[in-house]
């Protein structure tokens, strides 16, 4: 579980986030959605101890940021905004670096390794440097290593950008299946069709703070709009940055 | 240090498969320094044979005036050519390094016994014209002598009495510190070899990761920030190692390329030298790619670190160029001060002299100490919230 208590950071005069409060549970997927801008990647910045808050709690399953960083970040899986490999390396390389830097013994790592080839089916690429990997294989790449010491936590910043259809909808699956293993499942997007299909919870942000929080369903209610585009914009009450 | 081991590990093997790392690392930063030490010391030694053996061209202006003269210079080597209408012009064009130029006085003053004057036109700035002038001067003061010799035999006198001193030169140089300021730049190449063999990985470790932006997942992991950048500093301190023990390992082999006979002496560049510079350079090695390191944080890019490390490569140049154009005496505390420490080492290995255990010792611990200064800012850069943005 994740929770986050009036989170604040300013860059110069800039406040990027403006006090955000919202809570992602175990077995659920929870979106940030906001335009471009918003204050979502470095409202997840802070979550993964990147970046130090001016003000507010991060808790990750209880532990707090600020207090034990390196407690939380064990406890997280993390697919950051950028997510570059190592070119020289191969894939398995990539992402037996990472379960190693987490301390994972190697009987352990193969399997756990083992268990994401099979579920991100890329079996074919595991034994290829990473360079001149397509989109959908960096990303794949990316989450098998961000997902090696089987966190119970996994933050995701906006893991379908650059995908294709296909690689869209099995990464679609992929979040579906870590939240019936009862993970807390917390990601990010622009896109309010795939929130909408995925998420179980939307916190809406605009301008560094949360202007809406609930279901899909709730989100309409609220705004009377049928359409969740609609309630998106009534919510943020512009059509700035809609052009996802 | 579990974590460090592991980063050092992957950056030692990512790098061993970029062969232009490799090529530098291995060959291209090794070699430089003993292929210049070769070239430097044989253009000296071509020198000197030159000086001594060839023929002096020079320019006579009037030889009519003195004939005996002139040919008395080709005997002991002056090779007599045509002369110009502009002698100082010619001078200042380095079109001619030195011009004898007889006076129509000559001949009287010569039959008279009286000094007879001659003028060598040259210029003391431009080291070939000096050093013809001297040669000139050379055979015109021994012509001088021998005929002084005979005139006081020729009025019943000794010739002993004419010169009231007689000197005796004993020149200790050798033909190294005759190198003179190439020779004074050797170190630099020297210390030019860390420099080479750590930058490909400085800037991989740093700037490059940034721009690949694989360092905010890196960092995503739950180890702490300073054990990442040791497995990186280790990774970088040993190609830069690597680079320097087999720069140390070519050169001491530069001995036998050289031609002994013509140096007056034989180059042991041997097991002592090996060690000793290797003891020397070893915290220099830590220093620089920390420096590296610190310096590439500040980096963008990959092609701006770049930019900002070949001016850093500069900056030990500084000290060479210094300790060759003043007057040079090794002290204590040049010992003490990294870059010019390692030098000083280095030169004075070079000249065929020994460095003592203190001012080794003094060179090393400051260095050290210098090193994990340098460290510590760069692990204070490294936690800088900025330093993992990519965009």
């Amino acid at each position: 579980m994740i929770e986050v208590r009036d989170l604040r950071k300013a860059f110069g005069e800039v406040k990027a986030v403006d006090g955000i409060s919202f809570t992602a549970r175990d077995g659920q997927i929870t979106g940030l959605l906001g335009p471009n801008g918003a204050g979502k990647t470095t409202t997840l910045r802070m979550l993964y101890t990147l970046m130090r808050p001016d003000a507010g709690r991060v808790l990750v399953d209880g532990i707090d940021a600020g207090v034990d960083p390196i407690a939380v970040r064990r406890r997280l899986g993390v697919l950051p905004d950028a997510r570059g490999l190592y070119k020289r390396l191969t894939a398995r390389e990539n992402i037996d670096y990472f379960a190693r830097l987490h301390g994972i013994e190697t009987p352990k790592m193969h399997a756990r390794r083992e268990a994401l080839v099979d579920a991100l089916e890329m079996r074919d690429i595991m034994d290829r440097r990473t360079e001149g990997f397509s989109q959908g294989q960096r990303v794949k790449t990316a989450i098998a290593r961000a997902l090696v010491h089987d966190p119970r936590n996994v933050i995701l910043d906006e893991p379908t950008n650059g995908l294709d259809v296909m690689s869209t909808r099995s990464m679609r699956a992929f979040l579906k299946s870590m939240q019936s293993e009862g993970r807390c499942v917390l990601l990010s997007s622009h896109i309010m069709q795939e929130v909408a299909a995925l998420c179980d919870r939307i916190v809406v942000i605009a301008h560094g703070r949360v202007v809406a929080d609930g279901a899909a369903d709730e989100l309409r209610a609220r705004t009377g709009k049928a359409n969740l585009e609609d309630a998106f914009v009534a919510i943020i009450g512009s059509h700035e940055g809609l052009a996802a | 240090m579990k974590t460090a081991a592991i980063v050092f590990m992957k950056e030692v093997r990512e790098n061993l498969r970029d062969r232009r790392t490799v090529l530098n690392t291995c060959i291209t930063g090794p070699l430089m320094a003993p292929l210049i030490f070769v070239l430097v010391i044989h253009f000296a030694i071509a020198k000197q044979v030159e000086q001594a053996e060839k023929p002096l061209p020079v320019s006579v202006i009037d030889a009519r005036y003195a004939p005996n003269l002139v040919e008395a210079l080709k005997q002991l080597g002056m090779e007599a050519k045509p002369p110009m209408a502009n002698p100082e012009a010619a001078v200042r064009a380095q079109e001619a390094n030195v011009v004898l130029r007889i006076p129509a006085a000559y001949g009287n003053a010569w039959r008279k016994g009286e000094p007879a004057q001659v003028e060598l036109i040259y210029d003391a700035s431009q080291s070939d014209s000096a050093q013809a002038e001297a040669r000139l001067e050379q055979m015109l003061k021994g012509l001088g002598q021998r005929t002084a010799s005979l005139r006081l035999l020729a009025r019943g006198l000794s010739p002993a009495l004419a010169p009231p001193i007689a000197i005796a030169e004993r020149d200790q140089s050798t033909p190294q510190s005759r190198g003179g300021l190439l020779f004074a730049m050797l170190p630099y190449f020297f210390i030019l070899a860390a420099f080479v063999g750590g930058t490909a990985l400085a800037i991989d470790t740093t700037a490059g990761e940034r721009e690949r932006q694989s360092l905010e997942p890196l960092f995503a992991n739950p180890v702490p920030r300073w054990q990442i950048l040791a497995g990186k500093l280790g990774a970088t301190s040993l190609f830069s190692l690597v680079t320097v023990l087999l720069s140390i390992i070519a050169f001491a082999q530069v001995g036998h390329f050289l031609p002994a006979d013509k140096l007056g002496m034989v180059l042991d560049l041997g097991a002592r030298f090996t060690i000793t510079v290797l003891v020397a350079m070893l915290p220099l090695v830590l220093l620089l790619a920390a420096a590296q390191t610190l310096v590439a944080a500040f980096a963008r890019t990959y092609r701006e670190a770049q930019t900002y490390l070949t001016l850093l490569t500069f900056l030990p140049a500084i000290p060479s160029i210094l300790l060759s154009i003043l007057p040079f005496k090794a002290k204590l505390w040049m010992y003490a001060i990294p870059v010019v420490g390692q030098q000083t080492v280095i030169l004075r290995l070079m000249r065929g002299e020994t460095v003592a255990g203190t001012p080794l010792a003094v060179c090393v611990v400051c260095t050290t100490i210098a090193a994990l200064v340098v460290c510590a800012i760069t692990a204070r850069v490294y936690q800088s919230e900025r330093l993992a943005i990519s965009a």
